[in-house]
């Protein structure tokens, strides 16, 4: 008789893993219920406008919503010498088109984006639009002078296409070309690139300086008295209460060429008053300011693993004959490991899309790439390439995390 | 100071270990380790508490004047309730705390002020405090990698030292891998592995189970008898102390109450705390009528008349705690002749196998013990019988009265 092994059933007949499953359907349904609303919330007010922004850094229709005809007889344009009557015409009656709906004004923008200057030339050949005769493109080229050169055509090209890796580029500082693909822009022109240089460089700085800073803070912390390290603790969480704003205004009347620290170093004697040191509106201010502001960050995440370090380890570690320096470096340092890689991790993520202190401090020499991104979103309504500048931020992001899991592994982080 | 060579003793027949291999291992490891390891005439103290005082808050003293010699060799215990202020002793001894007042010597070198790791102490501590990153035989090997020696002297000391502790297989694991008595016995080799002269445990045994740590006392007892090692040993588990030490010093309130070996300290307490905290004792109360050669005569708070041996008492008239041991009583049914003979009525019977817990009251006191032998001619006890108990005037203990 072969060996069947026959399914438990439970007292009613049905297979147990069917009544077991419907169960716990009720349950897993219930916590699935508790957790809706957050969920909903993040994909609504995240998930969802950070696709959309992500999208607008390769996808940009300005051109073919307003003018779309151009658009697609421009398509068959092999760009190598000037369009035929076709286009002109096309883009004549579009000119006139856009002239009449104004909305050549943003046509003009978005070209003016890709070949500086266009704006003026659309503008103008789109008031004359309006009354031109065939030929077309006699008359348009009357217009202006621009019209003559293939290069402003090839410029007019790439912006008609609606999927483009054009700001994805611009913002590592390469140019798009037709037919010839990316190019390296002019050294005046390549500040993105620095930006982002810089702005790894102060992050990295701001999270050595709040290590070293606050890794005797948070020492101290674990090791004193309770009574002592409450105290402690409330001067520690103090900046949390006062607004960053205030925070950072109060360094620059402490930074500040006539603020209190250049003012007693005049009246010591070590600068003389027609030179004080510029230490805000800089590099250095920024510096100041954020290893101030995100110190916090760094004194928790290692306060509440080197409480849970007994202190009869280092003891051990003496009576077994380890001088204090051995002790702390070969027995206390790498339990604090954990502790270190959760504050430098946050502090670093923190510091990287820092944007109001370096606003206010930073002056020209102390901007990072997240205040760039701000000008583009705010100032120069380049969403493209806003959007493009966060992308590769955060892929950047993304890149460290994954560096630091394959390092020293994302289990050892201990947030509290 | 005159120096001679330590000879390595094995451990006293009526202690086997548990089991035989090891008893090789550590025949093994002696003569591997230590044989050239030098110790002190035992007739200098190898280490010398003198006049010690500690105070933490500068209002109260945990450790009152503390004087104590502990010979080379030897395994002294100290004993007491926590708080007493045993740990504190040892700590300062290890270095960790410094005396507020009075000397610390190590081989006749005053060490109060050598820092932990020039004073070459090995320590068990409560918890072991294993280093959790390092494996256990990184962790072996961490106080001889500070000394500097060459990593196959390193590896070859590790070995032994796991061999002694049978934990060969072991030494890539971590910590937190090992079990409660495994842990214990890796912080052991730790604390033995650079081959101090003194070892310092502090409650070593505490986390372990019953019958894991009285194995593990008799394991330690006979390390010590091999390696020659001088060990001090803090506990509250007279049990512990008893089985263990050579000496025991029986610390309460910050005083050493007592200094003594386990026989003595069991058998002739000198006050009424060492009676009560070392083994089971009954106490009787009453005022000091007469003493007269050594013999103390003493009336009960219900105004029967006792002998006891005259051990702490003060004067006549001054109120004292008599201490006799249950298992020095007998329960018999009338008076016997030479004995000591109180009223006594049963108020209940625990029947242990080896013997009977016998719980009476007597002279007013419900709570006096008697170990009755398992015997057939003792076994017509009932609860509520009117009986008498009896001991020898020698078993009976006039003390200090203390409550």
């Amino acid at each position: 008789m072969p060996n069947v092994v026959e399914p438990i059933t439970a007292a009613d007949g049905t297979p147990l893993k069917k009544k077991l499953a419907r169960a716990l359907f009720r349950s897993k349904l219930r916590a699935a219920g508790l957790v809706l609303p957050l969920f909903a919330f993040i994909i609504a007010t995240f998930v969802v406008p950070i696709f959309a922004l992500m999208l607008q850094g390769v996808h940009n229709d300005t051109f073919y919503t307003y003018m779309p005809r151009t658009a697609e007889v421009l398509n068959d344009w092999d760009g190598e010498s000037l369009p035929g009557e076709l286009v002109f015409a096309t883009l004549a009656a579009e000119l006139a088109k856009g002239k009449k709906e104004r909305t050549v004004g943003k046509v003009a923008t978005r070209v003016n984006r890709q070949y500086s200057g266009a704006r003026s030339t659309f503008t103008k050949t789109a008031r004359k639009a309006v009354k031109m005769e065939a030929p077309f493109k006699e008359a348009i080229l009357k217009a202006d002078k621009k019209w003559k050169r293939v290069e402003f055509w090839q410029a007019i090209k790439l912006t008609s296409e609606t999927w483009t890796p054009a700001f994805y580029g611009a913002a590592l500082d390469y140019e798009l070309k037709l037919n010839e693909g990316f190019e390296r822009k002019v050294e005046k022109e390549r500040i993105h690139v620095k930006l982002f240089w810089r702005t790894l460089v102060i992050s990295a700085v701001v999270m050595g300086c709040c290590l070293l800073l606050g890794y005797p803070v948070a020492y101290l912390l674990a090791t004193l008295p309770l009574k002592t390290s409450n105290l402690l603790m409330i001067l520690v969480l103090l900046p949390f209460w006062t607004s960053l704003l205030v925070r950072t205004t109060a360094w620059i009347a402490i930074l500040q060429s006539q603020g209190v620290v250049n003012d007693i170093l005049v009246w010591v004697g070590v600068t003389s008053d027609d030179s004080r040191f510029s230490l805000i509106y800089n590099m250095t201010g920024t510096v100041v300011a954020m290893t101030h502001i995100l110190l916090p960050f760094m004194v928790l995440p290692l306060y509440s693993v080197m409480k849970t370090i007994p202190p009869a380890y280092v003891r051990a570690a003496r009576s077994l004959g380890a001088t204090p320096t051995l002790a702390f470096l070969r027995i206390y340092l790498p339990q604090t490991v954990p502790g270190i890689g959760a504050g430098g991790l946050l502090v670093f993520i923190l510091a990287i899309g820092y944007y109001i202190t370096p606003a206010l401090v930073g002056g020209q020499s102390g901007v990072l790439i997240s205040n760039m991104i701000a000008f583009h979103m705010k100032s120069s309504l380049n969403w493209s390439l806003a959007a493009a500048l966060g992308g590769i931020l955060l892929a950047g992001v993304l890149l460290l995390y994954w560096a630091y899991d394959r390092v020293v592994g994302i289990d050892n982080v201990k947030l509290g | 100071m005159k120096r001679e060579k330590y000879a390595s003793k094995i451990g006293r027949p009526q202690h086997l270990p548990s089991n035989m291999v090891t008893c090789f291992y550590l025949t093994l490891f002696i003569f591997s380790l230590h044989s050239g390891n030098i110790m002190l005439d035992s007739s200098d103290p190898f280490v010398r508490f003198k006049n010690v005082q500690k105070s933490y808050d500068g209002e109260t003293l945990v450790v009152k004047d503390l004087n104590l010699d502990i010979a080379a060799g030897e395994f002294v215990t100290m004993l007491g309730p926590s708080g007493s202020g045993k740990t504190t002793c040892l700590m300062m001894l290890a270095g960790f705390e410094t005396a507020t007042h009075g000397d610390i010597e190590l081989g006749g070198r005053p060490i109060n002020n050598i820092p932990p790791h020039k004073r070459g102490i090995g320590m068990v501590f409560q918890n072991y405090a294993l280093f959790p990153h390092l494996t256990v035989a990184e962790n072996l090997a961490f106080p001889l990698k500070v000394r500097k020696m060459s990593a196959a002297e390193v590896e070859d000391k590790v070995a032994k030292v796991l061999d002694m502790v049978q934990m060969r297989a072991f030494g890539d694991r971590k910590p937190a891998q090992l079990s409660g008595g495994q842990q214990q016995r890796i912080a052991l080799a730790r604390a033995l592995v650079f081959e101090p002269d003194l070892v310092l445990m502090d409650e070593p045994l505490g986390a372990l189970d019953k019958q894991l740590r009285e194995h593990m006392q008799y394991e330690i007892k006979h390390i010590h008898e091999s390696l020659g090692v001088t060990v001090v040993y803090v506990t509250h588990d007279q049990s512990e102390a008893l089985t263990m030490s050579n000496r025991i010093a029986v610390f309460n309130d910050g005083v050493v109450q007592q200094l003594a070996d386990p026989v003595t300290l069991y058998e002739k307490p000198e006050n009424a705390f060492v009676a009560q905290f070392i083994g089971e004792n009954n106490r009787l109360l009453g005022t000091v009528k007469d003493v007269t050669k050594g013999i103390a005569s003493v009336e009960l708070d219900n105004g029967d008349m006792v002998k006891a041996l005259a051990i702490n008492v003060g004067g006549k008239g001054e109120r004292s705690l008599l201490s006799v041991r249950p298992e020095r009583c007998i329960v018999t049914p009338k008076k016997s002749r030479g004995l000591t003979a109180l009223n006594g009525r049963i108020e209940e019977l625990i029947y242990l196998g080896d013997h009977i817990r016998c719980r009476m009251n007597v002279a007013g006191d419900d709570d006096f013990i008697v170990k009755v032998p398992n015997t057939s001619s003792q076994l017509g006890l009932v609860i509520g019988a009117e009986v008498y108990v009896g001991w020898e005037t020698s078993d009976c203990r006039a003390l200090d009265y203390l409550y």
